[in-house]
């Protein structure tokens, strides 16, 4: 795969779906503790959301930040436009305008919580079957 | 290796006026945490407040800094930039 179709590839994961996370490792198994911050308010909201993993080819992380301009993994957009990183997520998280952005409830947030969220993911989008 | 007092430093120097302090997160040198109040944020978006502070470290965002998490503000508390 060269580094173009690794680009459009990832510009059109952002354009196809509306909440989209590209993250360290997985939402099932998240390899750096900013995107399991990130990929778990995602969780605890509910929604539904794309993941991927930039881990798997060094050129994924490279080529997104030259599309979003923003240096550093998570990195999540909704309706095709940057939000922001970690610190931006969580912040919105906490005040409720990430619910609000994404439409839906604000959860009750309970510190005691004993088991964390499931994440409700869309299918893989299986960039790393085609790379090589 | 970088430093806290490094980092702040760069970061007054980019930006004149601003409040800043920054912290050492895991004390390794390369995990810190910066918050910056100025009134250069003012009317800008979330995203671009904190892109302003990335663009003073460049390509060492991910690199020699591995993590740089930020919270930005403006003196003045009322607005979030939005």
């Amino acid at each position: 795969m060269t580094n173009d179709e690794i680009r459009s590839f990832i510009d059109n994961s952002i354009k196809e779906n509306r909440v989209m996370l590209f993250m360290k490792g997985t939402p099932q198994q998240p390899a750096c503790g900013f995107s399991m911050r990130t990929s778990g308010a995602l969780n605890v909201l509910g929604v539904k959301y794309a993941a991927l993993d930039i881990l798997p080819d060094p050129r994924i992380r490279q080529e997104l930040s030259e599309l979003s301009g923003w240096p550093t993994i998570p990195q999540l957009f909704v309706d095709g436009e940057l939000v922001g990183g970690c610190d931006i997520v969580m912040e919105m998280f906490e005040s409720g305008e990430l619910a609000n952005l994404l439409g839906v409830e604000q959860p009750e947030l309970d510190e005691e919580r004993a088991e964390p969220e499931q994440p409700v993911q869309q299918a893989p989008i299986g960039l790393e079957n085609r790379l090589n | 290796m970088p430093s806290a007092e490094e980092l702040r430093t760069r970061i007054e120097q980019a930006m004149p006026g601003a409040q800043v302090s920054v912290q050492d997160t895991t004390g390794g040198g390369d995990h810190f945490r910066a918050e910056v109040v100025s009134d250069r944020f003012e009317g800008l978006t979330r995203i671009q407040q904190h892109k302003l502070v990335y663009d003073v470290f460049g390509d060492e965002v991910g690199g020699a800094i591995h993590a740089l998490s930020i919270k930005t503000e403006t003196p003045t508390p009322a607005g979030d930039g939005r």
